[in-house]
């Protein structure tokens, strides 16, 4: 069975599966989890030298990576612990408070 | 030893519970000893350890861990029992919840006893009556034969693609389970044959057909329309019970209903009594009408799910009603549990009778013939005066 969740919030309770299996592997994909973040990495292409600490670190695999170099922070499943930023040699991750950066990008 | 043509036995009702379990022959049995049903555990495990059952017999350090385990193995698509009492009950708590939240067909036979404190061993529905809200089926036995034949249809009601719910089969410590009774085996083909393969919603260890088990669901909440669902199976449960109680009854001679009925058509006053008490009940009940006296009474075996309406029809007759129960609910003086829900089943009705409760029998206190005399006796100045004195009574307490 193929499972479409994308419209998940407007099931009735009859069309969850039952006994809250999820009967699909990898469908957390489509489940955004970073909605409860309160502090934002920001990520500096210019200090990165892409060591990939961060992506070995991250404990959502919320770090996107294309060719071995670091691309940029997935927000929808980052839940802003902070330890990209903590364990980056280089000092290239800064933790923003998340509603600043909110009010920032609707302003 | 293989049944192999009907038998009459003299059993104990944890020897018709063990004895039912062999039947079945579930693929694993996870349980914990406890009084009074410590025998069900060890005369199963002495049967699995001859090779008289396939079952893998999981010997856990609690009940927490009985229930944990029997719930991993229901959901890797086995069938999977346990059997418990009283605190061990009260261990499994939290996990009750699991297993029927996950809605794995588990069944699991549980001898009635007292909570604690005071320490006490004996009878009372106080822990299976603290478990009523946790989702699971809950059918009372009256003796070591109906024991018997409820641990087969649970099977079959657990198991129903409708349903799926974990069912509970109750038995009065030490009343029923270690009372010898004459009582009848079925063959072991036919047992087989009635439970059938075991059929559980998925399994966890295919891997052509992953599945994620006990999501999380704190983001975005869909807990209501899972418990809604739970109730929705509840309800159909309703005519699965029905059907295999009537199935049971072309096997074995001995059909189930939802409740059992006594002299019910022409009475004036009823007794509604769940468990071992029905038979006391039932003697007295008889000794009335032999006197003319137009006693009659109900015996529960759905407790969960409650069968109300149906209950309110076979009872609305009646002048007056006195709902029998073995547990209290420290309400404040609203009254046993059978006697809550069915005052509240009432509610929506015009016609009905006056209604008392009798608590009775706490902590393995006897239910005597002159205590139903008593009530009765309460019951027909209820009818004559047409009044309710005293709405909840507690028979037999030293007053």
């Amino acid at each position: 069975m193929k499972w479409d969740i994308s419209d998940i919030k407007n099931w009735s309770w009859d069309k969850h599966p039952r006994g809250a299996i999820i009967s699909e592997p990898g469908n957390s994909e489509k489940f955004k989890t970073g909605g409860w973040r309160s502090l934002r990495p920001i990520h500096d292409q210019e200090k990165c030298v892409h060591c990939l600490t961060c992506f070995i670190f991250c404990p959502d695999s919320s770090i996107k990576v294309e060719d071995e170099k670091m691309k940029e922070i997935d927000l929808e499943f980052c839940k802003g612990c902070g330890i990209c930023a903590e364990e980056c040699p280089k000092d290239a991750i800064e933790m923003i408070d998340e509603m600043k950066a909110l009010d920032e990008e609707n302003k | 030893m293989a049944i192999e043509n009907k038998s009459t036995v003299a059993y104990v009702g944890t020897d018709a519970v063990a004895e039912a379990m062999r039947q079945i022959n579930p693929d694993v049995v996870a349980a914990y000893p406890i009084t009074p049903q410590t025998a069900i555990v060890e005369t199963f495990s002495t049967m699995a350890a001859n090779g008289l059952v396939d079952t893998e017999m999981v010997n856990v350090e609690s009940e927490h861990s009985a229930m944990s385990a029997t719930i991993g193995a229901s959901a890797s698509g086995s069938r999977a029992m346990t059997c418990t009492s009283s605190q061990g009950l009260g261990l499994m708590w939290e996990t009750l919840y699991i297993a029927s939240g996950l809605r794995l067909p588990i069944v699991m036979p549980n001898v009635n006893r007292a909570l604690s404190a005071p320490i006490n061993i004996h009878c009372d529905h106080s822990d299976s009556m603290g478990a009523r809200d946790s989702g699971w089926i809950q059918l009372f036995s009256e003796n070591a034969q109906e024991a018997y034949d409820n641990t087969i249809q649970a099977i079959k009601i657990a198991e129903n693609s409708n349903v799926y719910l974990p069912v509970m089969v109750l038995l009065d410590g030490f009343i029923i389970s270690h009372a010898i009774e004459r009582m009848e085996l079925l063959e072991d083909n036919k047992v087989k044959d009635f439970v059938g393969e075991v059929n559980t919603p998925y399994s966890l260890l295919d891997p052509n057909n992953p599945v994620t088990v006990g999501s999380f669901d704190g983001l975005y909440g869909y807990y209501f329309e899972f418990k809604k669902q739970q109730e929705e199976a509840m309800k159909n449960s309703f005519s699965v019970i029905k059907e295999v109680g009537e199935d049971f009854g072309k096997l074995s001679g001995r059909s189930y209903e939802f409740f059992e009925t006594e002299y019910m058509e022409d009475a004036e006053f009823g007794f509604l009594v769940l468990g071992s008490a029905a038979g006391t009940v039932r003697h007295h009940v008889k000794c009335l009408r032999e006197n003319g006296i137009p006693a009659g009474m109900i015996k529960l075996r759905t407790y969960r799910p409650f069968p109300g309406k149906e209950l309110v029809e076979a009872t609305s007759h009646l002048k007056a009603l006195a709902v029998m129960d073995r547990s209290d609910t420290f309400a404040g003086g609203m009254g046993g549990p059978v006697f809550m829900d069915l005052r509240s089943a009432y509610y929506d009705y015009d016609k009905k009778p006056l209604m008392t409760n009798y608590i009775y029998g706490l902590g393995g206190r006897d239910l005597s013939v002159e205590l139903v005399q008593q009530a009765t006796e309460e019951m027909q100045d209820i009818v004559r005066n047409g009044e309710v004195k005293q709405t909840v009574n507690y028979l037999g307490l030293k007053e």
